[in-house]
This record gives structure tokens, sequence and C-alpha cells, in this order.
């Protein structure tokens, strides 16, 4: 079987790599925020620590999964499931390698931001149907930010789409070959950053879950492995908006030739990451009204303003 | 009304007091030590120093001691002036050089009057470097822990102990910095009232030994309010609990009863209810002995007391509830009194007098007002004690008199002394023997028990014509009808203790002659001995007496009888009762503590103390007042009521509801209940202080899990400290706490004025309404035959009640029962003091007791802890001395000063 | 407002800046238990009661300790030697509620109650967690090596008689004249 786009094997290998990645991200993250921390992190379980995430799984595959009587059980039940597929559905346009992805398609940047907007679904229906109100609060928000970050989120992209013609993400990789999108459109890069960061609502803008206020927001009544799928959801969606960045402003698997393509990839890939938790590590969450004014009153406006200018540039060079 | 102004802010004030009450009227705070509320000002400690200014413009003021200013409208004073601040740090500063360094092992630590006003005078720090004087300690009796070192002087002690309450043998000593309050010689106190000492003296000179025993910070005792069921008086008290036992009792502040003092019976008679003695579980009789028995077994053995045959026997020292659960029981005639014959017949005199208009029942502070007073064959310093200490206010009446002719304000305390030296309000005395109020008393007349009613009857006469004649050349009559006439409040005391309805007759006809003479109802108290005795009496027919009850059982009549906390032989004689209960078919005794019935009983039900049950007691004035329960019990002992209701476990708030409606003349009762809706959000108040300690290790030793709080769903309190905070306005006043006083002084945050209402009012309930019209009595004289002795039964505040006389505070100060004899009586006798006698040649043994202030040929009969059968006796006795009895009985526990003139 | 906009994205950046150098920079996490961490002396961990320096109890069952205990997790009992000395009749700690706060030391006036360095106190039966005074006293004076209370109160004790306290002159002779 050969590594071809659409192919089984490139299909099971990317499930397999991302969620794996995922996974282990979450020993990642903690060894990283440790030191960032001055501190070493968990360090006991295997060699330095590497076996965190399998006694991590065993603790959380173990748990008692309780669904809260008061709940409503089918939304309760398939709030998780949501955000699962709906991540996981996002990286089928990603385009890893010129040989791996799952499909070729015409539309991939819409695609992204649809799943994107279904996400929304899952933090909301969670935080309604578990019938507490600090859940209650954390999904209100989780609603608002999402769908508001989803705006300019999408204004900032345009500009990549209007430079290669085509929201075809193949396409707006192979057209970086000359230079990178992230020079012509830095501050849509901005934007795209702090927009994806919203949107998996990773710290500083976890205000959804921020359980200095609200306890653990639209998750606090979960537990066991339905808890799990909403951390590892949390950072499957850090690793596809990491690889969006990748594509979108660094080439993707763009690169000299000594290394193989997907080795590009995900070496840019990984710099995203380990740049999401840096900010965790190192910046505060803002306030609830502070960041929904930050993202309409300034967001809003710059990338109206540079999807303006951009498209100025591109008319004045025809 | 006043206007002063206290630094800036205009007050409306009494100008009859003075600015150190005003100002803690208004709820200012002002530090002091010897001025107290009921005993005035003297300025002796120096420590309410406040600026006085002349007028608006002054600004430069003299300090003046706020105690001793009066506070007439215009005065301006400051208390923030800091020269006036600088002062009363200074004067503290020095009351504090040789106080020792014992806060941590000190009782009153935490509760303690000096600890505050430290703080809030802002004194820390001990500059002076020189040696702090020390003194040596007394022993004072069982009561009273003595530690001298602490004191302060400020003459408090004295001032309550000997001016105030009448005692003799505590004052001050040596001179200046030595000034030494105690004992000329070590030895027992010996006033009712000492147990006061220890609330009022300001630090821990005199703490509470039988607390110190079983210690408990103050913070540390759950607390409810309760009413003392030593005495029908009614005192209100605070109960404190702690690790399950009852720990103290102290006063709780009530301006109609007894103010901020109590007997030391009241406060010393309570642990019994701890005691080792306490029936705990039900019993019944199964062949030979009691034993425990299943719940359905004893349910069965209950229910088989439902029936027209099944009488029931109140008790004068259970609550109306328990008693009107049992009428319920059994049937309105078939529930006979459970006091004795002549009690009973008395307290329905004093009942139907009670209704009568022309007569007022006098509460403590109205007799405190009284300016003439009659006492009628009543020992009141055993009886009552409290009253006892009323009329040694009253006969202070005077002074206050002499010092407003003279324009001295009455709380100037030393000069309104000084003005009237020994000159007292008349106090007359009717007795067959001496009594401890005879030291205040303008006249004592002492005859024997058949002569007094005749005397009475003579002084009525005397007063108004109108009474029945009665012809008597006496002087003293004349002259005590002329004082009651000519006084502005006259105040006539008799009451059923003496076993001599005659006596309350002819009280009743001298207070009918003496409205007859002013038009205006007058005072008349009858006290009766036990804390319900006329709430129970209020719930019996009038016919249903407790001999007609024991005939009953004797006779067939009735087959089973329901005992409710009573000792049937307090109140008839062995023969009648032993044969009533012997032929009875089933005997169920509902008790506290076992006594000669419980002995008797085929069921044994136990029941919860005073401090473990929410009741109403009625009390000698007809006033119904609440105690709130204070602990749980930790046995299966329910409330009596609770065990005798239709469904066990009925609701205490339904059971006053229904006794409210069902029982006449109880129709005010449910007044009493404090309404929840009140409450801020329903919330309940706490037992338990905001700085109760220890909750999640109290109990960790049983198991780490801690238990949830007890749920109190019949109460408005609740076991927790959790609820309204004290400080606010609870409707229901537990132990006084406000923010910088932690002592029992804080009571004037909750007092409308000082010495006013409190703000939580519940000073109880007035429940008989007067509505009828009297005339003169006939005057029953007893009927005694010549040979022998007149008997007049003498009781002891240490002894004299049946269940404080169960608590080992008390035992150690009561006596042996004895009987009193004039020394002629006794050299006829052939008896010498502390002889031992036996009463009309039976077993019953006394001791005798040579007195010289007795009538000849009368004997005053104490009968201890019902030692004696007296009940049996008739109205003479006759006397035989025991020479080969080996039974070690004494009068040791008399107090010293009732035998000083005999030289004993 | 641009200089606004720049210094607060500068800021930004600084600041992940100096967070990402905390990479290369020594770690403070002690290994233990591999490694023993130094305790200091004033550590607030295990509750003990002392003794004086004369061999006796300190404890004089004040209950400050227990009152000051914002969980209230102390509870005791006062009794009374032969002589008028207090002591505690139980003294018991439930170190499961105990939150190490030492606000009991603080508010000890004879120096009983004290916290030590040893933390090691867990216990896989939560019973295990409560303490008697069998298992708080111990045989030393703890921190403070001289305070004894009773030579400084002026309650009279065996071997101490009234006036014998520091600073205190000897008791009135109250039927003395003399000034």
């Amino acid at each position: 079987m050969s590594l071809e786009i659409g192919s089984f094997l490139s299909i099971g290998l990317i499930l397999g790599v991302v969620i794996i990645t995922a996974a282990l991200l979450i020993t990642v993250e903690r060894r990283l925020l440790g030191f960032w921390q001055e501190r070493l992190g968990p360090n006991r379980v295997g060699w330095f620590g590497s076996l965190q995430v399998v006694a991590d799984m065993i603790k959380i595959f173990t748990k008692e999964d309780w669904v809260p009587p008061f709940a409503d059980k089918f939304s309760f039940v398939i709030a998780p499931g949501i955000i699962m597929t709906v991540v996981l559905l996002s990286f089928a346009v990603i385009p890893f390698a010129p040989n791996i992805g799952v499909i070729d398609s015409n539309i991939g940047v819409l695609f992204i931001l649809a799943m994107a907007s279904l996400g929304a679904y899952s933090v909301m229906l969670g935080g309604l149907s578990s019938d507490n109100k600090y859940a209650l609060l954390g999904s209100l928000r989780a609603a608002a930010q999402m769908v508001s970050y989803e705006v300019f989120m999408g204004i900032s992209l345009l500009g990549v789409v209007a430079l290669t013609g085509s929201f075809n993400m193949r396409e707006i990789v192979e057209s970086q070959a000359d230079g990178w999108y992230i020079i012509p459109q830095f501050i849509g890069f901005v934007i795209f950053l702090i927009a994806g960061v919203a949107e998996s609502h990773r710290l500083p803008f976890d205000i959804p879950e921020a359980e200095q206020e609200i306890c653990a927001g639209y998750h606090t009544e979960y537990s066991g492995m339905k808890f799990g799928m909403f951390f590892v959801a949390e950072y499957i969606g850090l690793v596809l908006i990491s690889s969006l960045i990748t594509v979108l402003f660094f080439g993707g698997w763009l690169g000299p030739e000594f290394l193989p393509p997907i080795l590009w990839f995900s070496i840019k890939a990984f710099a995203f990451i380990a740049f999401f938790i840096l900010m965790r590590a190192a910046v505060p969450r803002p306030r609830y009204d502070q960041l929904m004014s930050y993202g309409w009153l300034f967001l809003l406006p710059l990338s109206l303003v540079n999807l303006l200018i951009t498209g100025v540039i591109i008319l004045s060079m025809q | 009304m006043a206007e002063v102004v206290v630094d800036g802010v205009v007050y409306k004030v009494n100008p009859d007091n003075n600015m150190l009450q005003e100002c803690l009227s208004q709820g200012l705070d002002l530090p002091y030590f010897c001025w107290h509320p009921c005993m005035g000002s003297v300025g002796a400690c120096r420590q309410c120093a406040v600026k006085q200014y002349r007028d608006a413009d002054d600004k430069d003021g003299v300090l003046v001691m706020a105690c001793m200013t009066p506070a007439t409208d215009g005065t301006i004073i400051s208390i923030e002036d800091p020269q006036a601040k600088d002062m009363r740090e200074k004067v503290i500063e020095s009351l504090m050089i040789s106080h020792p360094h014992d806060c941590p092992v000190c009782e009153e630590g935490g509760e303690c009057h000096l600890q505050d006003m430290t703080l809030m005078s802002g004194h820390n720090y001990r500059r002076y470097d020189k040696k702090k004087i020390t003194h040596r300690n007394q022993y004072l009796g069982p009561f009273i822990n003595h530690e001298m070192n602490r004191c302060i002087t400020c003459y408090r002690c004295v001032r309550f102990y000997d001016d105030y309450a009448g005692g003799t043998d505590l004052a001050a000593q040596a001179s200046h910095h030595h000034t030494y309050f105690g004992r000329y010689e070590e030895g027992v106190l010996e006033s009712e009232f000492s147990g006061n000492l220890v609330e009022v003296c300001p630090t821990g000179v005199f703490t509470d030994k039988a607390f110190s025993e079983n210690y408990t910070r103050k913070w540390d005792l759950q607390v409810a309010p309760s009413v003392c069921t030593g005495c029908s008086v009614g005192c209100n008290t605070t109960p404190g609990e702690r690790y399950g036992s009852l720990r103290r009792i102290v006063n709780r502040y009530n301006s109609e009863i007894n103010g901020y003092f109590i007997c030391d019976r009241g406060r010393f008679g309570f642990d019994y209810v701890n005691s080792e003695d306490r029936i705990k579980v039900p019993l019944t009789l199964n062949g030979t002995g009691m034993e425990a028995v299943s719940d359905e077994e004893l349910q069965a053995a209950i229910e088989s007391y439902r029936g027209a045959d099944v009488i029931g026997i109140a008790s004068p020292r259970a609550s109306n509830e328990s008693n009107f659960a049992l009428r319920s029981l059994v049937g309105h005639e078939n529930f006979y009194s459970g006091i004795s014959d002549s009690e009973h017949e008395a307290t329905q005199l004093i009942l139907s007098l009670a209704r009568d208009t022309v007569f007022n029942f006098p509460s403590v502070r109205e007799i405190e007002k009284a300016d003439a007073i009659l006492v009628v064959g009543e020992d009141i310093t055993n009886i009552a004690p409290r009253i006892a200490l009323a009329l040694r206010q009253s006969v202070k009446n005077k002074a206050k008199e002499l010092a407003e002719g003279c324009n001295i304000p009455t709380w100037q305390d030393a000069a309104v002394k000084e003005l009237a030296q020994h000159d007292r309000s008349p106090l007359a005395i009717l007795s067959s023997f001496t009594t401890r109020l005879d030291d205040v008393a303008s006249d004592v007349l002492i005859d024997s028990p058949s002569a007094l009613p005749g005397i009475a009857s003579a002084i009525a006469y005397k007063i108004s014509d109108k009474a029945p004649s009665v012809n008597s050349n006496e002087n003293a009559n004349s002259r005590i009808a002329d004082q009651l006439v000519s006084a502005k409040r006259p105040l006539v005391i008799a009451g059923s203790s003496a076993g001599n309805i005659g006596l309350i007759q002819a009280a009743a006809n001298i207070a009918r002659a003496l409205n007859d003479k002013r038009g205006e109802p007058i005072d008349l108290c009858l006290v009766v001995p036990e804390v319900n005795t006329i709430g129970m009496s209020m719930l019996v027919n009038g016919t249903n007496s407790l001999g007609v009850a024991l005939n009953k059982l004797q006779s067939g009549a009735a087959t089973k009888v329901i005992v409710l906390e009573n000792d049937l032989y307090r109140h008839a004689s062995s023969t009648e009762v032993d044969a009533a209960l012997d032929k009875a078919n089933g005997v169920l005794v509902i008790d506290q503590m076992p006594t000669r019935t419980t002995a008797k009983a085929s069921t044994l039900l136990p029941s919860t103390s005073f401090s473990e049950h929410e009741a109403t007691y009625v009390n000698y004035e007809g006033r119904a007042q609440l105690s709130f329960q204070v602990h749980r019990s930790h046995t299966s002992a329910l409330p009596a009521w609770s065990w005798l209701s239709e469904q066990q476990r009925e609701d205490i708030d339904v059971l006053i509801n229904r006794c409210a409606e069902e029982a006449p003349n109880f129709n005010k009762l449910d007044n009493l209940l404090p309404d929840l809706n009140e409450f801020v959000a329903s919330m309940k108040i706490p037992r338990q202080s905001h700085r109760y300690s220890g909750r999640t290790a109290m109990k960790a030793n049983l198991n780490v899990h801690e238990p949830k709080q007890p749920v109190d769903d019949q109460s408005v309190m609740s076991f927790s400290m959790e609820g309204i905070p004290v400080t606010s306005d609870t409707p229901v006043l537990g132990a006084a706490w406000a923010p910088a006083w932690n002592s029992n002084q804080s009571i004037s945050k909750f007092q409308e004025e000082v010495n006013g209402e409190l703000k939580q009012g519940h000073i109880g309930e007035l429940l008989i309404e007067r509505n009828e019209s009297g005339d003169y009595l006939d005057v029953t004289t007893p009927k005694v035959s010549d040979s022998g002795l007149q008997l007049s039964i003498a009781y002891q505040i240490f002894g004299s009640d049946e269940l404080s006389a169960k608590s080992s505070r008390i035992q150690q100060r009561m006596t042996d029962a004895y009987v009193a004899i004039s020394p002629s009586d006794a050299q006829s006798l052939g008896l010498n003091q502390g002889d031992e006698v036996s009463l009309d040649s039976n077993q019953h043994v006394a001791v005798a007791c040579i007195r010289s202030k007795i009538k000849e040929g009368t004997a005053a009969l104490y009968c201890g802890d019902n030692d004696i059968d007296r009940h049996a006796l008739g109205a003479t006795i006759a006397l035989t001395k025991i020479t080969d009895a080996n039974l070690s009985r004494g009068i040791k526990g008399l107090i010293v000063s009732d035998l000083y003139e005999e030289g004993c | 407002m641009i200089k606004l906009i720049v210094d607060t994205l500068l800021s930004q950046v600084r600041t992940l800046w100096l967070v990402f150098l905390k990479l290369f920079k020594k770690k403070d996490t002690v290994e233990y238990p591999d490694q023993q961490p130094y305790m200091f002396p004033r550590w607030r961990g295990r509750i003990i009661l002392s003794r004086d320096p004369d061999g006796e109890e300190r404890c004089v069952a004040c209950n400050l300790c227990a009152v000051a205990c914002p969980v209230d997790c102390i509870a005791l009992q006062k009794g009374e030697m032969e002589d008028g000395r207090w002591y505690p009749e139980f003294f018991r700690i439930n170190f499961s509620r105990c939150i190490m706060c030492g606000f009991c030391e603080e508010a000890c006036p004879t120096n009983a109650i004290q916290l030590t360095p040893d933390f090691e106190m867990a216990e896989y039966i939560r019973q295990d967690m409560v303490w008697e005074k069998e298992d708080l006293l111990i045989n030393g004076t703890g921190k403070y090596h001289d305070y004894n209370f009773y030579r400084v109160a002026g309650k009279q004790i065996e071997g101490k008689d009234k006036g014998e306290a520091l600073n205190e002159a000897a008791p009135v002779d109250v039927r003395s004249l003399l000034p």
C-alpha cells in the first residue's frame, strides 16, 4: 500500500499520530510548564516521566464514569463526542506533506472554519445539560467567545486566500514556495494566532473553564473518560491550530531538501505547540469583558483593515 | 427628658441618672469598675473619667467622673477627649500594677470585666518595675474560690455582699494598698447570695468553685435561656453545657424578676442533672426486680395506662406541659393535685385571691419599690430567697426618700447611705421563730403558730374596722398598721409553706383592709414552695386533692396511677402513700432521680431535667415563663410531656398551643413562643457562641468522621454556632456578649436602657386575669392540743428543695433534720444543744437545736431532705431525748451566724 | 495610541521571552523523598505539647489554642492538681482537620503548644490522625528553653508560695497597721 492522499495508510497514520501526539502533549505540556516555572514537572513514571501519559490514561479510563442524576442524559453524553469528532474531522483537509493527507479539497479553509463553528455546540451542550450553575456560566462564556472569535479568525485568513486565489490548502502551501505568507500577512498571522487560542479556549483565553472563578466551567460535572474526551480534544485542537498556522503562514511542508517534507511540517507545528504552552506559562488570563471588547473593538477592525490593504495591494499589482 | 451632648452628639437622657449610666444606656463604650447598675455610684475607681465642658464655648473643660456627674439638661462631656483617654489609661495602669500574670489559669478569663476594660482603655504593658503586692487566700466554703492577688480594690464585693445582700462576714480589711477583701477568718461565706460575688467581682478574685472543678471557658458553653426551678420565684438563668454535662448556671437579666442576682440554691443546685444516679432507661417490674424492656413491651406497658380506672397525680416541679399532657391523658376528673392537702387548700385560696381585683401580686421589681412591708409567717429567705434579697432593697426606700428630700440623687450610693444611717423603711415580721431578715426588720413578733393568725387579724382590724373585729391592745400591732396605712406602697407577704392557711387568710384580710383605706390595689405577695406549684394548681380541679387520689386508690375506685415527677412521700404521710401504692394495680412513675416513689413503680420512665427540655413554668405571681432546652440528654430520657402525649414525641409548640386553647387561664401561654417567621431568613438562634471551639475534635476520639450537628426541629434555637448573631435583634438572649464586652456587664448592650427591659422582651406572661371581687375571709386557727410543743415547719435554702438537695454542692451546705426549741423548753425536756431527739416517740429522729429567738412551747422542725415524715405529725409534737442513738447527726450546715448568739 | 499598542505588544513578547529563558535555569524542585529537604526550625509541622524546664507539663488548659483554631480541631478539658496547678485532663488534636496555621502556638500563653518541622504525618487510617495528650506531650522544652509560666504567674502552687513568683513581694499581713 502506498502512501498517497486519501489512502487508508495515510488516514490511519494521520488519525493515529494526531491522537498519540495529543495524548503525549499532556505529559509534554506538564514538563514544559514545569521547566518554565523553575520546577521539574512530572518525572517519576518511566524515563524522565515519559510514561506519565500511560499512568494518566490508566487513571482516566478506570475512573468512575458518573452522569449526574439531574443532568440531561442524552446531550450530556454526546457533548464530548461532538468536540472529538469535529476536531478530528478538521484534520481531513490539513496537508501534512505532498503525499500525506485525507482529502484534497477545494474548500479546505472553509471546511476548517465550519468544523470550528460546530465545536461551539459541544461546549454549549455540555454546559447546559449539566444543570449546574458553573457549567452554565462556562458554556455561556464559551459560546459567546467562540462565536465572536470565529468572525475575525475567518477574516484574518482571507488575506492568505486572496493572495493564493484559492481555498485549497495544498494550493496555499504550494503558493508559498517563493516566500511564506508570514511576511505579507503578518497582521493576519497575529490575529489568527490570537483567535486560534481563543477558539481552542487555551490559556490565556480559557475563560469558559476558569478554575478560579467558575470551578471548571462547562465540564464541571464531567468525570472519567467523558472528561477525558474534552481534555484530549483540547490538545487535538492545539495540534490543529498549530498545523493550520504552519500551513497558512509558514509554508507547510516546504523547506530545504535535506529533511523530508513531513518532518519540516512536524518541526514547524511542534514549535507552535511549544509556543502555545509558553503562552500558558507566561500570560495571565484577561477578564471576560476585556476579551470580548478586545475582539470586537480592536481585532475585528484590524482584520478588516488588513483585508482591505491586502486587496488594494493585490489589485494594484495586477 | 434632658438633652446632653456627648462628643458633639445630642442625646435625650433621663436627668435622674448619672452620665455613666446614661452613656451606657445610649450604647456608648465607657470603662468603669466600681459602678454597678444595681448599686449606684461611689466614684472610687476613677475609671470613667470624661471631660466636662461648661458650655459650647468652653474648649478646655475639666476631668470629671461620669458616674458622679448628674445627667442634667445641657451637660456637655467628651469621652474621646485625649486627656480623658489618657487619664483612663493611667488609671487602669495603676490598677494593674499588682495584678498577677494569671489570666490563663483564671476562671474569669474570657469573661473578665477587667480584661475588657484594660483593652478598652488601651493599657498593655506594665511599666512599673517594683514588686507586686500579694495576699494569702481564704477558704470561703464549697461555693466560692478566693484568689485575692487579682483584686483591684473596686469595693464592689463588699458593696454587694454587705450593703446590698446584708451579709456580715465579708469586709474590707487593712488599709492603703494592702486592702484585703475577705472574712475575719477562713470559713464558709454565710450569705445565701454569695454566688453573686462571682458575677459582681469585675475580675477573678471570687470565682465559682463548682464551675472551676468542671471548667469551660464562657465561649465554649452551649447555652440557652432558662428558668430556675429551685423555688417559685422563677429567676431567669443561663445554664451552660459542655461535653454533655451541665457546667454552671449564671444569672440571666430579667427586669421584672431577678434583675442581676440569683440565690445560691439556683446557682449551685443543678448538678443532679449530671448525676450517675439519674434514671437512664425505662424499666418495668418483672417478677422481683426492675429491668429494662424492649420498645414494644414498653409501648404495651404504657398503653395499658389508658382507661377510666387510671388516675394521674400531677407535680409541682413538672412543667405546665407535662402536667397538661397528663391531664389530657387521664382526663380532667382523674387528674389530681401533687401537693399535700393543706398546701392544696392554701394554693387554691391563693389562686382565688389572684383573681381578686383588690390585690396585686407584685413582681420582684415591684417588691423592691415597697416602703412598708409585713411578712406574715413565712421564712422568706429560705422559701423564696430572691424575694428576701428584694426585701433588703425595699427597706432602703426610706433612705432614698430622705435623699430626695435633701436633693441628693439616689444613685449617690455613699451619700444616701451616710444620710440614712440605720433609718430603714418599716419591715415587720410575724413568725414563730427568728428568720434571716430579722436584722433589717423594724418589728419582729414571735409567737406560736396558733397565735399568729390572730395577731395578723388584729392588724387588719386596726387598719380598717370593716375587717373582722379582733381585739388587741398590742402597741406593735397599731404601729405596724399605721406604717402600712401611711406608706406609699405597702406590701403584705405570706405563703403556703408555713402550712397554716390562717396566715394567708389573715394576710389577705390585711391587704383588703388596706384597700378599703386607700382604694387602690394592694401588693400581696403569696409565695409557694415549688417552681410550678401555681401552674399545676391552675390545671387541677379544686376538689381533686392528693388525699382524694390516695383514697381512691386505696378503696379500689381507681386501679392504676400515673405519678408525674413527684415523690409522693414528700406530700403525704408514708402510711397513706404506702397503702395506696401497694393497693394499686399498676404504678407508672416518670421521674429524673430515684425517689421513694420510684421504688414503688411497676413501670418507671426516665424524664429529662430542666435543662434538657423546653417547657413553661408559672411563678408565684402567675407569670408563665418559657425555659429553653440547653443540651440533649444522652440517655433514653424523654421530657415527661413526651412520654404522656397522645402520639409519643408530640411537638412542644403543639402542646403549648393545645394547652393555651384547652386549659382555662392558660390562654396567653402561646404568647411565650417566639415566632420563627420574625427571624432573619428564618434562621435559628444558635445555642453556641460564635467562638465555640473544638467542634471537629471533641468527638473525634469516638469517630474521626464528625457526626452531623443534632437538629432541633422543635425549638427556635439550634444546637450549633450558626444562625442569627447574638448581637443583632435575636428575640431570645442566651448569654450576653457584645463586641469588646465579654463579661456579663455586656448586658447593658441588650437593655432598652440600663436597668430597663431587655430589647428581647420576654419577661413572661401574667396568666391570671383579675376580674372577681371578694370579701374578708374567715381566719382559720390551727387546732392544737395543750400537750407537747406546737409544730412549726422550718425550711432551709439548701435542702428543702427536692432536686437541688440532690446536688453535691448543695449537699455540702445541707444540715440534718433538726428541731429548734427555746431554751426554757429545752431545760424542761432536759435537752442540750445537738442532742438527738425522737418526735412523737417514733422512728423520726432530729437534732435538737436550742435557739433563744423562738416562742416557748413551739418547735420549729426542719425535715432535712425529707428525712422526717412530717405529714404523719399532728399540730403538736412530743420530743424525747435519745440517749443510745449513734447516728452522728449534726447541724453543722446551719449558717454560723444563725447560731452565733446561741454560742454554738 | 500606537505607542500604547506597541508597548503592550512588546511587553507581552518580553514576558514570553523571559519565561522562555527559565528553561535554562536551575530548578528549585527538591526531589523528596530521595533527597531530604532542609526544614527550618520554625516550620509549621506536627504539633507537640512541651514541658517546662522543671519537667512539668506546660499546658495549663487555658483553652486559648482551641478558640484560636480556625478549624476547631483542638479539644481539651481543664483539670486541677492538688496544689492548684491547672492541666489538661485530655488534650486532643484532630490532625485530619488541622491546617498547620500555627495560630494555636501564637495564642499559647505558656509556650506549651508548639509546631515542629516534622511534616511526615500521613496515615492510611483517618482515625489514626486523632492524637491525644499522650501522643502530643514530649519530654522537653521544644523551641523555648527557659520559660516557666508558673514562675511568673501569681497562682500559688507546690514549691512556690505566694509572693515567690517573679517580681512579687511577700504576702501582706492584713492585721498589720504599718504602712
